[in-house]
């Protein structure tokens, strides 16, 4: 069986197609330009992740929202539990690019980082 | 009056890149004029990652990218002057700026780097009917309501167009809370990345409409809800293919459009296509001295481009103030176009070329020519040619009028051609 998927790994967005046996395991992956689609087709068909950006608010900053984003993939299926763990969280400035706001979010092993200096 | 080397208009990513590589190339008198509070243009408001991966082999937030390079011009003598606009260029080479602290401020300069962005197409330039209720936003609008003053713009939620910004505010509204119900695209392709098209829309399970259009806008003080239709082969809506959709909010993705008020002041000639500046091959425009880059030149979609342009126009500027020979060429041509010149023209399944032109004497060893294609396509070439002869040919497994094609061009390959140069797909 033969599955075909469009790569977000980068702008470029390649279609890779995966052949698959009977049981669902991978034969082949072809279309890729480079290994982080490989990496990403074998994901995607077990376990999609994604990365997520969003915003918290900031105390003192010189705009309401400080951007955010994680330090690592998370599980597709976890991006709205991960929105609503973000919503709880307020910065304070000065905040650094890259200080961690939230840490281990919702036990994922991953951080919450700021996006930008404010 | 204050004469400045290179005076800068807009700090954004093509602005910053234009400074860094102005002051390396030895102009230290250089300012840059942001009418925001601080430099980084766009980029601000978009915090989704994706930038840099050409030029800092990260992927990075819209921010983040913009602070890399606000660091490196830290590095420089440059002189940034934010919370100031500019209100008048003129062909002499005068700017006027206005801002808090000194007023309204009149200076000059031996170059000018004009990297003005872009303006999003609004309600206005699309001709939707119905009524004019609040709740009907331009894409990028909404994205500075929410991402930076912290405003939720709607709860029910429709776009209309498929362009990368209305793919990423799809996501985007959809993580915050909001149902969007769908969006709807004029033309038969999505004009976004495959990737936003993936991770935007089907991740979510946003349906995607596509050669539909809204073909009514409800409601009196609030937006209540829109109807939309399928288009026919003229892109008019079909009657009896309408469907309703009971929403609070419209967002508008539906082009950008390179902000041309300056040029036009200066008398400066315009792009029939890009509604930017013509521009030669040192993006210098039809005035002598004065360049062009970023989004106020041409839209990219990709913002790792627009600083190289950026730096392009940089280097030239830095050219004019301090190669003599360069300059006097520049200014003599303004008189009138010199047998040397070749005229860049777009062919079939080419939308536009730029350079408009190209001086041969005056051009480097080589030229990275842009172009952007009209259709989507498979293994197809990229073809350059002078009447019959072909100058290049490049292989392209696939092209799509979302995504920019590049050319580059060596000066020996345009050896003793005159004339026109067209560039065109072929099968």
């Amino acid at each position: 069986m033969e599955k075909k998927l469009t790569c977000i790994v980068c702008p470029m967005g390649c279609e890779i197609t995966v052949d698959l046996d009977d049981k669902g395991n991978i034969l082949s992956i072809s279309g890729n330009t480079c290994n982080r689609g490989e990496e990403y087709a074998k994901n995607e068909l077990t376990h999609p992740m994604r990365q997520l950006t969003s915003t918290v608010g900031i105390d003192g900053g010189i705009y309401n929202r400080l951007p955010v984003i994680l330090s690592d993939n998370i599980p597709r299926e976890k991006m709205f539990d991960v929105m609503e763990a973000i919503g709880k969280v307020r910065a304070k400035a000065p905040v650094k690019r890259g200080d961690v706001i939230l840490s281990d979010v919702c036990g994922l092993g991953v951080d919450l980082l700021a996006s930008r200096s404010m | 009056m204050r004469e400045y080397e290179i005076v800068i208009i807009g700090g954004g990513s093509a602005g910053i890149a234009a400074a860094i590589a102005a002051y390396n190339k030895g102009c230290s008198d250089i300012l840059i004029l942001e009418k925001d509070k601080e430099l980084g243009g766009i980029l601000l408001q978009c915090i989704h990652n994706g930038f840099g991966l050409h030029r800092f082999k990260e992927e990075l937030a819209g921010p983040a990218y913009a602070e890399k390079w606000v660091d490196m011009l830290k590095d420089t003598d440059v002189v940034v002057k934010t919370g100031t606009t500019v209100t008048h260029l003129t062909s002499d080479k005068k700017i006027t700026y206005v801002n808090k602290d000194e007023g309204y401020v009149t200076v000059s300069a031996k170059a000018i780097i004009v990297s003005v962005g872009c303006r999003e197409r609004a309600r206005g330039n699309i001709a939707t009917p119905g009524y004019r209720p609040s709740g009907v936003w331009s894409a990028g609008t909404a994205q500075k309501y929410i991402n930076m003053q912290g405003y939720m713009v709607g709860k029910r939620v429709f776009i209309l167009g498929s362009g990368d910004i209305g793919l990423i505010m799809a996501r985007r509204m959809t993580l915050e809370g909001a149902k969007v119900l769908g969006v709807a695209e004029l033309m038969p392709y999505s004009n976004g990345l495959p990737r936003n098209m993936k991770q935007c829309l089907e991740d979510f399970d946003i349906p995607l409409y596509l050669s539909h259009t809204v073909s009514d806008i409800r409601g009196k003080d609030r937006l209540t809800g829109i109807t939309i239709s399928r288009v026919d082969e003229n892109l008019q809506p079909i009657a009896g293919t309408e469907i309703d959709f009971d929403v609070d909010t419209l967002l508008l993705s539906v082009g950008l459009i390179p902000d041309s008020a300056l040029f036009e002041e200066a008398g400066i000639e315009l792009h029939r296509k890009t509604k930017g500046p013509v521009v030669d091959e040192h993006l210098m425009t039809s005035l002598p001295g004065v360049f062009a880059c970023g989004n106020g030149l041409h839209v990219h979609d990709l913002v790792d481009f627009v600083s190289m342009e950026g730096e392009e126009a940089g280097s030239s500027a830095a050219k004019y103030v301090l190669d003599k020979d360069y300059r006097e060429a520049c200014d003599k041509r303004s008189d009138g176009e010199g047998d040397d010149t070749l005229a860049l023209v777009p062919g079939d399944g080419i939308g536009y070329v730029l350079p408009s032109k190209i001086h041969g004497s005056l051009m480097e060893d080589s030229l990275e020519i842009k172009m952007r294609v009209t259709r989507n396509d498979r293994k197809v070439k990229l073809v350059m040619k002078a009447g019959d002869k072909v100058i290049k040919s490049l292989n392209k497994p696939r092209i799509a009028p979302s995504e920019m094609e590049k050319m580059v061009v060596r000066k020996t390959e345009l050896e003793g051609i005159t004339g026109t140069v067209t560039l065109s797909v072929e099968a």
